[in-house]
């Protein structure tokens, strides 16, 4: 095993980056100039080796307790059947699947960070692709509960993977509910191993830096025995480059699959040709806001601000604004796509959403979706990290109230008035739901205090002094 | 080994000296004979080589290894011992014999059904049932087709008689004061008391029956009368016939059975009659009615039905005109008609523009089909009502062809209410010293000024007899309970008089129940009988030398019925000083301002008797829609004026105080459109305090408000208050937002233009598809529905239920849009709330698409089209991901959100029909065409190898629907009546505009308005 050796054995001979790839006019740098590679690793790494900080207990606690609560959620669930939700005939899917999607949704930003941003060699995803990752990953842990929670059976959810039964039956494969579980299969398994081979060079040196031997040991498991050689390095990259060329058509596939699950379906405000691109812009769309609703806080606490600067907020913005005008059009399409046809159950499935019982949703849809982003043209409000802060908040809770609106609204009330019903969450479905958003921040409270958010060794790529070795 | 450059690491960890070529070369000289070796590494470092290699390679090193336990060896030991632990476990299973019958009995074949005739009795008169018997339990009743009051058809009551025998809320055992007693203890008290009453000829008895027709009870009675003649006979029904009797009475001074033939009235006028649902012909005259509302293209003649009535009903629903009146104004227009039809002695009372233009046609309809038409009182209405109609139906003369009198059915008709009273008043003053109580409940029911309670503790021994220890067991020392009628011998007659036989399919449940003619032969001191002996001994005297009694009695007991039993019309003269009596009072019977109260037996609960059936409780009732509650049934105007909010309007439930003839009770409002705006109604049979676990506390009893005085209707006060009481409705929007979804036109219109209904709106071609479509070479199921004939009466709900252990799952869970019927009747108003222009009910199962949106989406192939285009729900196959509800368009799929059939209660366990799978938690149902109907026809075709015929598989709603609207057959026969029914003008698909090519297809609604009424 190596000793602990200087940091600078770790920087790759070369790196697939040019500093001239960066506009000029860009003033605002990647990184806050002074940091040589030593005090980089240092201000990352110390985040991870130094004493927990303080804040950290009560906000693990409180996210462990809605943990709990998921797990009490689900237990009752599993003794008592999927009733004790609200949904009925003929609002058959509730709260479980607009959480799936809004879950499965928020991932796609880790994705199109990591991997079309790499390919694009836009640098300035290095410091928060990290824990966008680590966020897809969690997000879409979270999302993978619904599909088999939501099941009335939830025991026999693997009749929806094909294996060899003895029975000779197979899934059916016309059915979108077999490609999404292809589909987010696909994506947790790769988005996993992207993350983990990205994870693998900080690892080693948290490693080569930890002083007790747990730590040692557990940060050395992790590692797989790497030692920063060259070849390490280069079959690093190459994985590397490979995993994100794979995951880069999965942020399109796997929400248009996502989407499929009601675009296939016969039901008026389902049955339409937008929702693959729609349903994607929208996923990049909440999936920004949640990378910056949580690199805001994270970059305070930690005391990042050096490594997320505003650049990483300003783009984010801007990312933020063009995926919303893609939902908004998406919007507007629906509603001229039904009066266009003339369909009669397509007009009645819009004059519902505006004046029907859940009005006050479709309403608050347009204002946290459409209205309140376009705050996001004014420089002014892109500096302003708090409101930042609220408008990304404001779109997740828009783009829950779009899966919302989509699923419950479509369905209540369909083609046969004598079927037409409403939806209530209950306690269940809201217990769910926040028991999920405790798994999720549980992952990410222990992720940021175990492992580094922000790519030490991807860092180091940016900062002059890798470039200057380039030349 | 090769070195390899790109393996730097490798290098690093390598021993300085493997690479010693000296040392290898030492090695190879040392050795003798033949050396094999894989590396220079391996030959020179044998003892370090293991180590390295494990290292590098640590797939390789098992292999590698040669000293302890191999790897071979240990799954060798470790499945060695998996084996003998599996051994070990093994526990001895206990002693079981299973062994044949040692004589079969005769006809049984476990898993073929076997059919008794049997008779069901509803207000005393007999229905004409066949149970099915899986090994000896009952499982389904469907209607004698031979038997004239059923014609093999059944109403939702019939069906869910079964449930009643099976319920485990029944009572189990006789008890005084509630502890346990034998019926020996009983028939010596009972013994002992009536030897007492013998020196006063029995003056201290009395004995309190329901309406009875069997004339083996009747006989008993007689007999007990006789020998006790200052004993007395009360008879009481909440829901009787006293102004059918009184009406007869009054016109004919004498009394008299009215029965109708619908099949030849061309022209059919209701006055507040209900005779679809209300009375003993009710399934025979739906029946009859709709033969004659059938349009066809080669036959498109239909009767005419006008409905004047103050509560809304399926009669009024179905009607061609109606005008929702309140009961004085339904006096004058009675009046109206009467005198415009010719009756004499009638003065034409005063009405508004619309009444008499309504008159004036209806009248003139009459008179242009004098012999062919009928004139008919409701059940419930006065009986001066009742005098009239027949009058008229002598002026328009329909007696004979339309309208048949007989002797009464009754084996003694009696003005009930009066009967009641005299035997109350005989309680309060002492007189009664054993009261006997079989199956009526009066603490209940009896006119709440009556104070049944305290009256009937004046009596020292009370015995009562019934199915539940229901509100008059607990008033009664003993109780007994009552056999049903599946459990006990027993007889009756129908509306038509005919003689059915009750009989039982099973032993008693709880042995020691006992039925109306065990307790009344216990009363004539013989307390041993069984109802068999009971009744096949009456029937042998009676039969004396009339030929062999055991081939007339085999026969009665196969058909269910003595053939030629029904009472023969007779002649009978109107009593003119009797009408003039009816005029006078009709002609005086102004209401005053404010609403008018009108009760009614409730549609599904009846007088309440049903109260403790799960299926009746959750059967949607027909025209509110209302399950597991009553409620205040007002028009929209009046909701208004009582100031209920929109909210209020659309969901009822507010509280309304109701102020009637001194009572008052707290009830819940509900909405109906097309009631008039001065009549309250109020259904009773609700709140009933000991029904059981399913109908305690469900409703409000609003027998309070019923005094001997005002039974059926007067004067009320609504006052609102503030509260609250959740309704549940299994619909909550009532109109078509102007989809062709029932599409209904006139017969002028079917007659101009047949295929009116398929221009209402888009249906794709079946060869409109993407990829080939299905190939049938043998059968192709399919169902037709003829909303023409609909009367919407749930007879084929409840019947659906039965079929397929469709399980009950309360008011709550209803209310949250759970409800599990397969089958339910979709019902539409037309026009505006203030005069609803038609009512349309809809019967909407699984339609068994031929390109099914919900067999697509499945993930697991649970709901797959069979070879015979059925859609096949796959239960066990089901993980309950519920998309195939989501996205089948007409939400016929049914979903257990919990585990709602109860498999634990054993009894309950008795009753399901075999063929169907009981389904779990977390799996889809829905309509399956009763496949399992279809697969036993198959087996039964394919032994006689033979193709199976049409009309040989019946579906369970098909089987039970009075007015045969829904046809099952095959579609691939052209000659099939199913597929002739399809071929029909008006056949249309619901929704067919999705392209879904259903199998079920529906015939236009067809009415038959007057030209003369119609609007201009």
């Amino acid at each position: 095993m190596n000793p602990p050796g200087p940091p600078s054995i770790n920087v790759p001979p070369s790196r697939p980056s040019n500093p001239r790839s960066i506009p000029a006019r860009i003033s605002i740098p990647v990184v806050a100039p002074g940091y040589t590679t030593a005090t980089l690793t240092d201000k990352i790494s110390s985040a991870v080796l130094q004493k927990t900080p303080r804040w950290w207990y009560p906000a693990f606690g409180v996210a462990f307790a809605f943990l709990n609560l998921f797990f009490i959620a689900v237990g009752w669930l599993f003794i008592k059947g999927i009733g004790i939700w609200g949904i009925n005939i003929p609002v058959a899917w509730g709260w479980d699947i607009v959480n799936f999607v809004w879950w499965v949704g928020i991932g796609h930003a880790g994705t199109l960070i990591s991997a079309i941003l790499l390919l694009f060699r836009q640098q300035w995803r290095t410091s928060i692709n990290r824990f966008a990752e680590a966020m897809t990953i969690f997000a879409v842990a979270c999302a993978a509960q619904y599909p088999i929670l939501h099941l009335g059976r939830p025991w026999l959810f693997f009749w929806l993977m094909p294996y060899p039964s003895s029975m000779g039956t197979w899934p059916q494969f016309r059915s979108p509910l077999i490609w999404d579980v292809f589909a987010v299969s696909t994506y947790a398994i790769t988005s996993l191993l992207f993350w983990y081979v990205g994870l693998l060079p900080d690892l080693a040196t948290l490693r080569d830096r930890s002083k007790s031997k747990v730590a040692k040991l557990v940060y050395g498991f992790g590692a797989m025995g790497w030692r920063g050689s060259a070849a390490h390095w280069h079959n690093y990259e190459t994985a590397y480059l490979l995993l994100a060329g794979l995951a880069t058509p999965l942020v399109l596939s796997v929400h248009t699959v996502v989407s499929f699950d009601f675009a296939v379906g016969v039901v008026p405000g389902w049955h339409t040709t937008i929702f693959p691109p729609y349903f994607v812009a929208g996923a990049v769309f909440s999936g920004f806001a949640m990378v910056m609703s949580l690199s805001i806080p994270l970059r305070k606490l930690f005391h990042l601000e050096d490594f997320i600067t505003m650049r990483h907020l300003h783009n984010m913005a801007k990312v933020m604004l063009v995926t919303g005008l893609i939902v908004a059009y998406g919007y507007f399409i629906e509603i001229f796509m039904a009066f266009y046809s003339g369909n009669e159950h397509d007009i009645a499935m819009i004059e519902n959403r505006f004046f029907g019982p859940y009005w006050f949703y479709y309403a608050m849809l347009w204002a946290c979706n459409i209205v309140i982003p376009q705050l996001l043209w004014f420089r002014k409000i892109r500096d302003n990290i708090a409101l930042l802060f609220v408008i990304s908040i404001i779109v997740n809770v828009g783009m829950w109230l779009e899966r919302f609106v989509i699923i419950v609204t479509s369905l209540h009330r369909d083609f046969l008035p004598s079927s037409w019903g409403m939806y209530h969450g209950t306690f269940w479905d809201i217990s769910t739901y926040l028991g999920t958003l405790g798994l999720f921040f549980s992952l990410l409270f222990l992720f940021i205090r175990f492992l580094p958010a922000i790519s030490i060794s991807e860092m180091r790529t940016i900062l002059p002094e890798a470039k200057l070795e380039d030349k | 080994m090769t070195h390899d450059p790109s393996r730097p690491d490798l290098d690093a960890d390598l021993p300085d000296e493997t690479a010693d070529p000296e040392a290898a070369e030492k090695r190879l000289r040392q050795s003798s004979g033949p050396h094999f070796w894989k590396s220079l590494q391996e030959l020179a470092q044998k003892e370090s080589f293991p180590a390295f290699l494990a290292q590098q390679f640590p797939r390789q090193a098992a292999e590698y290894e040669v000293s302890g336990l191999s790897r071979r060896r240990l799954f060798e030991l470790s499945a060695a011992s998996m084996a003998l632990a599996g051994l070990a476990s093994c526990t001895r299973q206990p002693f079981e014999r299973v062994v044949p019958y040692v004589k079969q009995p005769e006809e049984v074949v476990p898993g073929k059904p076997l059919f008794f005739a049997t008779t069901l009795l509803l207000g005393g008169y007999a229905r004409g049932v066949l149970a099915e018997s899986h090994l000896g339990r009952p499982t389904k009743l469907e209607g004698n087709p031979q038997h004239p009051a059923s014609l093999g058809a059944t109403d939702a009551v019939t069906q869910a008689a079964l449930l009643d025998l099976y319920d485990p809320d029944r009572s189990q055992v006789i008890t005084k004061f509630g502890s346990i007693h034998t019926w020996k203890e009983l028939t010596d008290e009972l013994g002992g008391a009536i030897k007492a009453q013998k020196p006063l000829q029995g003056a201290g008895l009395r004995v309190l029956t329901e309406t009875v027709t069997s004339p083996t009870l009747a006989r008993q009675i007689r007999e007990f009368l006789a020998a006790y003649p200052k004993a007395k006979w009360h008879q009481w029904e909440p829901a009787g016939r006293d102004a059918v009797r009184a009406g007869a009475m009054l016109a004919f001074r004498k009394y008299v059975e009215t029965r109708y033939d619908f099949g030849k009235a061309d022209i059919v006028v209701s006055l507040d009659a209900d005779f679809f649902i209300d009375g003993p012909g009710a399934v025979r005259y739906a029946k009859d009615w709709s033969a004659r509302r059938k349009p066809r293209e080669h036959d498109a003649s239909l009767s005419r039905l006008y409905a004047v009535e103050t509560a809304l009903t399926l009669v009024g629903a179905a009607a061609d005109h109606r005008l929702a009146v309140t009961p004085a104004t339904l006096s004058s227009l009675a009046l109206a008609l009467a005198a415009e039809c010719g009756v004499p002695g009638v003065a034409k009372p005063a009405l508004d523009a619309k009444q008499q233009k309504f008159v004036t046609a209806v009248a003139r309809d009459l008179l242009r089909n004098v012999g062919r038409s009928a004139v008919v009182a409701g059940e419930f209405a006065a009986k001066e009502v009742h005098a009239l109609a027949h009058a008229i139906n002598a002026t328009l003369k329909n007696v004979g062809t339309t309208v048949i009198y007989t002797d009464p059915v009754e084996a003694s008709p009696t003005d009930q209410l009066a009967s009641l009273t005299d035997l109350v008043n005989d309680l309060r003053r002492g007189q009664v010293d054993t009261l006997i109580i079989a199956g009526a409940n009066p603490i209940f029911t009896a006119p709440s000024d009556f104070d049944f309670k305290s009256a009937i503790q004046k009596a020292p021994l009370r015995i009562h007899l019934g199915p539940y220890a229901d509100e008059t067991a607990e008033y009664c020392q003993w109780h007994v309970p009552e056999t049903h009628f599946l459990e006990a011998w027993g007889d009756a007659r129908a509306f038509d008089g005919t003689i059915s036989l009750v009989q039982p399919l099973i032993e008693p449940l709880y042995s020691e129940s006992k039925s109306a003619l065990q307790l009344l032969s216990a009363l004539l001191e013989k307390p041993g009988e069984s109802s068999h002996d009971i009744v096949k001994g009456y029937w042998q005297k009676e039969r004396a030398g009339k030929g062999t009694f055991e081939a007339f009695w085999r026969r009665t007991l196969h058909d269910g019925f003595m053939a030629e039993s029904a009472l023969a019309p007779v002649v009978t003269a109107l009593d003119a000083t009797g009408i003039e009596k009816a005029v006078a009072v009709l002609a005086a019977d102004k209401s005053g301002p404010g609403p008018t109260l009108v009760l009614r037996p409730d549609p599904n609960v009846h007088d309440g008797r049903f109260a403790n059936n799960g299926w009746l409780q959750e059967l949607p009732k027909p025209l509110t829609k209302l399950t597991w509650d009553n409620a205040v049934l007002i028009s929209p105007a009046r909701g208004r004026a009582l100031g209920l909010s929109d909210e209020e309007l659309r969901g009822g439930g507010a509280v309304v105080t109701l102020a009637f003839g001194g009572k008052s009770i707290d009830a819940p409002l509900w909405i109906l459109p097309g009631l008039a705006d001065d009549v309250v109604t109020v259904h009773f049979g609700y709140g009933r305090r000991r029904a059981g676990s399913v109908g305690n506390g469900a409703g409000f009893d609003a027998y309070p408000l019923r005094t001997a005085a005002k039974m059926w209707t007067g004067a009320v006060t609504l006052t609102r208050t503030p509260r609250k009481l959740p309704l549940i409705s299994t619909q909550t929007a009532h109109h078509m937002e102007g989809r062709a979804l029932v599409r209904a036109g006139t017969l002028a219109k079917f007659k101009s233009d047949p295929e009116f209904a398929e221009k209402m709106g888009e249906a794709p071609k079946r060869t409109d598809r993407l990829y080939p479509g299905f190939e049938y070479k043998e059968y192709a199921w399919g169902l037709s529905v003829d909303l023409s004939s609909c009367i919407g009466c749930n007879a084929c709900v409840a019947a659906c239920q039965a079929e397929n252990n469709i399980p009950i799952v309360g008011k709550e869970e209803i209310g949250r849009g759970r409800a599990m019927h397969w089958l339910r009747i979709d019902r539409y108003w037309e026009g505006d709330e203030k005069e609803i222009a038609a009512t349309h009910h809809q019967p909407v199962m699984c339609q068994h698409c031929e390109q099914a949106p919900c067999e697509v989406v499945c993930p697991v192939g649970a709901t797959v089209h069979s070879s015979e285009g059925l859609n096949d729900m796959v239960y066990n196959r089901c993980v309950g991901t519920k998309y195939c509800s989501n996205n089948c368009p007409y939400k016929v799929r049914r979903f257990n959100f919990f585990k709602y059939s109860d498999t634990d209660t054993p009894v309950l366990k008795l009753m399901r029909n075999p063929d169907v799978t009981v389904r779990t938690r977390g799996v889809m149902e829905k309509c399956s065409y009763c496949v399992q109907r279809i697969n036993a026809r198959r087996i039964e075709a394919e032994k006689q190898n033979r193709p199976i015929g049409d009309g040989e598989i019946v579906t369970a709603c098909q089987q039970a629907c009075p007015t045969d609207t829904i046809v099952f057959g095959n579609i691939n026969d052209p000659k099939s009546k199913v597929a002739r029914l399809k071929a029909e003008p008006h056949d249309y698909g619901l929704l067919a505009e999705l392209n879904t090519q259903p199998r079920t297809s529906y015939l236009a609604k067809v009415k038959n308005p007057n030209p003369e009424l119609e609007e201009s």
